[in-house]
């Protein structure tokens, strides 16, 4: 009796160890790739604040050192003051800002394209982008309509790991293609971007030049290339799931909740940790840079995990 | 099997499948733990300054807490455009507001026996401001008159009040030059008198020496203070920035080549500044503000921000953000 007691303890205790064992096992991985999302899952969400407060001081600190985004913004002389506009305000925020227009302009720099085709330009400053990518891994598109805020981009992909294929912004869905509207801003992890540079080389996957009869906007081609290698468009959004990409402007969008949610409008509206709006005139830019960097009511700290300092040299932010 | 082998597999199922629901039981209550704190942080969020009288003393170290009385000018037809706008956002942040109207309605509007109209505007402050006095003494000890096309931010509103004393006879707001010598405050950009100073416009159309002698609702209140030694306060940053406005902010913050004085910048007392620094951060009022661009503004003072920004101007400390080790382009 007493051996048979014996050899079921034993058992017992074997079989918890194993148990243990094993789930320990199913459970490891290092945060940022539990942070990864399922990629068809299309809807991606900054990390909360009790995640981000699990990682050490010094992760913190490394994530935050080691995320840089480089800004891509295509320009076009016919758009010359959307384009100072941009150079003047948030752009300043980018660790990396590169201008690519369509043809040369006397009154700014930019790295000219040669190019009058818009998915041929689009095709080319993408190449570009990666070939001078150096240590940055983190990729956002605009046009000079769209106001960004680089801090809230930051926040939303610091835990993401750029090795892993990310296409982010505002997702709009034509028949069987999900596609990140271009008027929003698109965000492109490295991998995706490396992805999406492969497959420029195979001319019936993602033509550098569309055949006349059957043109996609650009932003829709850059999904159908992007989908032949695996990479999905995913939508960004904040904690309560509101989005953080918006093709209008933020008086377009409060109008809207003014018709559709009349005794709550501005929590009806847009988020507080937006990242774009679009549809921006260059004053409008200039009042953003205002509004959003510096007109705050005094006696608030929130105590954010993360610091961004203001740019060297810039006066309105 | 022998006894003791089959005990020991029993065992070893038993152990497993134990543990194997134990840690099924501790990981759920994980996930709910999370999430649950998650819903506070979503409740707690970024929403201090949407429920101001939770707020304590946040406008610094007097030791009298600026109480301030929001009295708003309007009228029965702008009611639906435009003064219920202001009920919705930056009214509920003063400690109490007055809508001031010819009619009592239930928004709810105060009567002034007063008709409407541009010529009976100063007869409209006169007799608000002693309903105030003989209604509202005590329950404030700061008075701001605004429009129905104003938006204010009040906790900076605050903050500025909080470093001068209430029982003083001072006066507020966006000072303008000509007509009385110590200047006048713009009535649209909204102006504030202590309780000192409202005494003594009560107290100077008791005894005549403050009469209803101009129409110029602004400039003519602003001739009362001067009658009565109520003293105009410079309500300009540390760093020369304007708070109060009499226009909304892209007719200042949009660049421009240097040039004389524009049409909307004439009256003012102190040279105006355009472009960038025109403005404190800590804005206090905007003017020929309606509908969309009220709910616009509160979206950007109280709602939208950039993630962990350091700002520069940081009033309460000596270093300054821009002395700092920065990233960036």
């Amino acid at each position: 009796m007493l051996s048979e007691r014996g050899s079921f303890m034993k058992g017992m205790v074997l079989g918890g160890v194993f148990c243990l064992v094993l789930s320990l096992l199913g459970s490891f991985s290092p945060i940022t790739e539990s942070k990864t999302e399922d990629h068809h899952h299309h809807h991606v969400k900054a990390a909360s604040k009790d995640e981000l407060q699990q990682l050490s001081e010094s992760r913190l600190q490394e994530l935050n050192n080691q995320l840089q985004i480089s800004c891509v913004i295509m320009v076009q002389p016919k758009n010359l003051v959307y384009w100072a506009a941009a150079l003047d305000t948030w752009t300043k925020h980018c660790d990396k800002a590169e201008f690519y227009t369509s043809e040369s302009s006397k009154a700014l720099e930019a790295i000219d394209l040669n190019e009058k085709d818009d998915w041929a330009r689009l095709h080319k400053a993408l190449k570009h982008a990666y070939e001078n990518a150096g240590n940055i891994r983190w990729f956002f598109v605009a046009q000079p309509s769209t106001f960004a805020i680089i801090e809230n981009l930051k926040y939303l992909v610091l835990t993401k790991n750029p090795e892993q294929p990310f296409y982010l912004g505002k997702t709009v869905k034509s028949g069987e293609l999900e596609y990140v509207e271009f008027n929003g801003g698109i965000v492109l992890s490295y991998e995706a971007l490396k992805r999406l540079v492969n497959v420029f080389q195979d001319e019936d996957k993602c033509p550098e030049r569309q055949s006349a009869l059957w043109k996609l906007s650009e932003d829709k081609q850059l999904a159908v290339c992007l989908k032949f290698t695996g990479v999905f468009a995913e939508n960004g959004e904040d904690v309560h799931g509101k989005g953080l990409f918006n093709s209008r402007s933020v008086d377009n969008l409060i109008s809207e909740s003014m018709d559709q949610n009349p005794n709550n409008v501005v929590k009806g509206c847009c988020s507080d940790m937006a990242i774009t709006f679009s549809s921006m005139s260059p004053n409008q830019m200039q009042v953003m840079m205002f509004g959003v960097y510096r007109l705050r009511p005094y006696g608030h700290d929130f105590q954010d995990i993360l610091t961004f300092y203001p740019p060297k040299g810039s006066d309105n932010d | 099997m022998r006894p003791k082998d089959l005990m020991f597999t029993i065992g070893l199922m038993t152990g497993f499948f134990t543990l194997h629901l134990l840690l099924n039981s501790i990981v759920p209550m994980e996930q709910v733990s999370v999430s649950v704190r998650n819903g506070n942080h979503r409740l707690n969020g970024h929403n201090a300054y949407t429920e101001p009288s939770k707020r304590n003393n946040s406008a610094g170290n007097s030791p009298t807490s600026a109480r301030i009385l929001c009295w708003i000018m309007t009228g029965p037809k702008n009611l639906e455009s435009r003064t219920k706008h202001v009920k919705a956002t930056w009214g509920k942040h003063c400690h109490k507001v007055l809508y001031m109207s010819s009619v009592k309605t239930d928004f709810p509007t105060v009567e002034l026996n007063v008709s409407e109209g541009r010529e009976n505007l100063y007869w409209k402050t006169i007799k608000a401001l002693q309903y105030i006095h003989q209604h509202h003494l005590d329950g404030a000890n700061w008075f701001l008159k605004a429009d129905d096309d104003t938006y204010v931010v009040v906790e900076n509103l605050k903050y500025i009040l909080s470093k001068f004393d209430p029982e003083k006879p001072l006066y507020m707001g966006r000072r303008f030059k000509p007509f009385i010598s110590q200047g006048y405050m713009s009535g649209g950009a909204g102006y504030v008198l202590s309780k000192e100073a409202l005494r003594r416009f009560v107290r100077g159309f008791h005894t005549g020496e403050c009469t209803h002698f101009s129409t110029i609702e602004d400039m003519a209140l602003g001739k009362c203070m001067e009658t009565m030694k109520v003293e105009p306060v410079d309500t300009r940053d540390m760093k020369g920035r304007q708070t109060f406005h009499p226009y909304p902010l892209d007719h200042y913050v949009i660049r421009q080549q240097r040039r004389p004085r524009p049409w909307n910048m004439i009256y003012d007392y102190y040279t105006p500044i355009e472009g960038p620094n025109c403005c404190s951060d800590l804005v206090v009022s905007f003017h020929y503000i309606y509908a969309v661009q009220q709910y616009v503004l509160e979206y950007l003072t109280y709602h939208l921000r950039p993630y962990g920004y350091i700002y520069r101007f940081r009033p309460d400390e000596s270093v300054e953000a821009d002395n700092k080790t920065n990233r960036g382009a």
